[in-house]
Parts: structure tokens; sequence; C-alpha cells
């Protein structure tokens, strides 16, 4: 199985939606999270309750949404994204988006609320004081990046809905192993979920050294 | 004496509700001002708004004559230093932390070194430089947070009392320490306190506040021995 050129196209594949899911995640997450630590702005609550409710959401609904975004009659029907790669990226970082958008938000407001005095009073200017708290935030804010990463390289509802396990075009781990178990092939479908367990503890480890090492540093 | 900062007619509101009135105060250059009251009297928003790190609703404040509205906050923080009452280090060594304001300030780093090392050893700390922060005892966390200040070389320094977490030999041994640094360096200094022995100790002149009033100023034997307004009288003779 390990030289079967498919399961390596699948695995491929599986890697790289999860990484770009994740990636797009913090790249909205990490400034959402901040603005709504730091923030003080009408319905920042209301906001915060909204993405501590995201962070539960049920990938079906979110594979159930993004479908009907994306399918040819919907409102994106146009762009033609639905089963393709793209389709279960968007998925997937509506899923991760709020993990780590509200991990985000509880790291910083775990840290000294006088630290952020204290270093205007050093003369830091807006973006150093924040890039300074999310240096002192940085084992949370990594354990965010974990979270919302093992929620996407999981799920698996969303991107069966979304990419319609086509095979070469878009079946990943997850879809690959429902499908097999679905035709019987307990064997295949048990390897293809000890690969998955494997990748998946291979990367936590690589992240978890990162912040074992930052928290010694 | 030429007043460094001038402060007319201040009222700072918080919650709808005025907090701090100050009608008027001067800080002379390189005076040390010691601002005196009881907990919650309001010492703290006045060295928040010293800051520019509260905003007053009326009045006005002048730095070195010009008014704050005139100058951005960051490039007048940019002259400050301030002190809490938790050093508030950040998570890296002594030396990173002694040299995070000359580096929020983009000084050059080969000017960095040869004055965090100055003043690490002038706070007599410099066998720590290369410790974590958040390993080191409280006694010397105050150190580094005023090593911290004073290598900023400020105009004004801006100390809320730095000593009240520590231990009385502690506590003793840096008031004589900074008492000696501050005369050294003619920095001018607001430095508050809930603590009368601290504040006649280490300032030239005081500054009473009760209830959110600055009720008096004056020379530390004026405002104990001198004052004639009641409440004054009775917290002084706590």
């Amino acid at each position: 199985m390990i030289f079967d050129s498919e399961v390596l196209q699948i695995t491929v594949l599986s890697l790289q939606i999860a990484a770009l899911s994740t990636g797009i995640s913090l790249l909205f997450g990490l400034p959402i999270g901040t603005a709504l630590a730091l923030g003080k702005f009408p319905g920042r609550s209301i906001f915060l309750s909204l993405v501590n409710t995201g962070m539960g959401l049920p990938p079906v609904v979110v594979g159930l949404f993004v479908a009907m975004m994306l399918w040819r009659s919907g409102p994106l029907g146009e762009l033609k994204l639905i089963y393709t790669p793209l389709a279960i990226i968007i998925a997937q970082t509506v899923i991760s988006a709020p993990v780590v958008t509200g991990l985000t938000s509880a790291a910083l407001q775990s840290l000294n609320p006088h630290l952020r005095l204290q270093l205007y009073g050093l003369g830091a200017s807006r973006t150093q004081m924040i890039l300074m708290l999310w240096r002192e935030a940085r084992l949370p804010l990594l354990a965010a990046l974990m979270a919302g990463f093992g929620a996407v390289i999981s799920e698996v509802g969303a991107s069966m809905m979304v990419g319609g396990n086509i095979r070469y075009q878009t079946r990943v781990l997850t879809t690959a192993i429902v499908l097999e178990t679905g035709k019987g092939n307990f064997n295949f479908a048990i390897a293809l979920g000890v690969l998955l367990l494997v990748i998946t503890f291979l990367i936590n480890w690589a992240l978890t050294s990162i912040q074992q090492r930052a928290a010694r540093r | 004496m030429t007043a460094l900062l001038e402060i007319r007619d201040l009222l700072i509101e918080r919650l709808g509700k005025i907090v701090l009135s100050v009608q008027e105060l001067d800080i002379n250059k390189g005076e040390v001002l010691a601002v005196v009251g009881p907990n919650g009297a309001g010492k703290s928003t006045l060295l928040l708004t010293l800051a520019r790190l509260l905003h007053p609703k009326t009045g006005e404040i002048r730095f070195r004559g010009i008014k704050a509205r005139d100058e951005s906050d960051l490039s007048y923080r940019r002259r400050i230093a301030l002190v809490l009452q938790d050093p508030l280090l950040l998570d890296m060594s002594v030396f990173d932390n002694v040299a995070s304001g000359l580096r929020f300030r983009r000084m050059e780093r080969s000017k960095i070194k040869p004055l965090v090392d100055t003043w690490l050893d002038r706070l007599g700390i410099l066998d720590l430089k290369t410790r974590r922060a958040t390993e080191i005892s409280g006694g010397e966390a105050q150190r580094v947070s005023l090593a911290r200040a004073f290598v900023l070389k400020p105009d004004l320094l801006l100390l809320d009392e730095p000593f009240s977490a520590l231990d009385p030999p502690t506590h003793e041994r840096l008031l004589t320490e900074i008492k000696t640094l501050l005369i050294d360096t003619h920095t001018t200094t607001v430095f508050i306190t809930h603590d009368l022995n601290e504040a006649t100790r280490l300032g030239e002149r005081m500054a009473i506040i009760l209830n959110g009033v600055l009720k008096q100023t004056g020379t530390p034997e004026m405002i104990m021995h001198d004052s004639k307004d009641p409440e004054i009288i009775a917290f002084t003779r706590q």
C-alpha cells in the first residue's frame, strides 16, 4: 500500500488541503481573534459568542451550507467550484477559522491586562504591542494552530459533500476511508486510517516540539 | 524652576463618573514629585493620564509647553517611561527585557548592548543578564523593570508604587538605591505611593490626592506639618 501511487496522491492532496485551510484560517483567525481580545466595540460579546459557537460547528452543516452556495444553481455556482479541491478548502476553512479565532482570543485574554499598558508605557506602537502580545501568548497560539489543523485533517462530512470524493481529484484520506469501509475493504480502510493517524501525529509532534522549544526559550 | 508638565482644569471620567479632578499641577524639570493618597483615591488614574493611556474629558496638559493634542501619543510616550507595581516582565531574557523599549524606538543593535549593560550594572543585576526573566525573584524583577525604564533616559519617569510588593529589606535597599539614581540622573519623576514614609523620603515635593481630587501640593514638610486642610491632616496623621 505504501508504494501505491493513488494512496500517495490522496495523502499529498489531504495534506495540501489541510495545510491551506489551516493557513487561511490563521490569516483570518489571528487578526480577528486579536481584535476580539483587545478591542472595545459594540457587539463584541455577541461576535465572540458567535465565534465560540462556530468552534463547535458540525462539519456536515458546513458542508451543506458551502454546497448550497457553490451548487450550479447557487449564488456562487458560476464559479464552478463544487466538487473541486478548492471547494473542500473553503469548507474546511469555515470549520477551522472559528477554532483559530476563538483560541487566539482566549489566549490573548489570558495575559495580564496591564501588560498592554506597560508595553505602551515603554514606547511600543500598536503593531509592536500586538506582536509582543502574540510572542507572550505563543504557546497557546501554537495550540490554536494545532487545534485548527486537527479539525480539518480529521474532517469527513464537509469534504464528502462539497468535494464529492472523486478519484484522483477530490478524494482525501478521510473520504477514501469512508468509501473503502462502504465497499467492505476493511483492511485497506484500516491501513488508510493508520496512515492518517501517523501523519496527524507527525505534524502535531513537529508543532509540539516547536511549542516546547518556545516554552524553554 | 521650569515646568516640564503643566496640568490645568483636568477632569477624568470613567463609566460616566468623574474619578479625578486636578485644577492645577506643575511638574518641574528634574524634580521628584510624590503623589500620595489612600487606595482608590485616583493616583494611578493620574499616572495613566500622564502616560497618555487615559484621556481627559476636559482640561489641558502641556508637555514642554506643547499641548497634548498637538503631539501624537506614540511620539510623547517615546519620551517617557512607565514602571508599574507589577514588573510585568516579558517571557525573554533579562537583557532582552531591558532592551525592549530601545528596540521599540528602533535603536541600532550596536548602541543597545552597552546601554543595557550599563543599566544592568547600575541596578546590580548584570549577573542576571542571560537569565530568563520569569525565573528571577520579585526584587530582582522590579530591578529589571526599573533598568528597563532608566535605560530609555526618559524626559519623564512615571513610577506606580514600584516597591509596594517587595519584602521590607528589599524595599528599603531598593528605595535607597533609586533615590541615589534619581539624584544622579536628574530624572523628572512622578512617583505614586500610598506610603507617606516612602513619599517623604523620595519626593522633593508631594501632591495629595483624596477622593479623586488633588487637594494640595508642597514640600513634604509643608504637607506633613503645616497643612490646614482637615482631610489632609486626618490622612497624614493616620
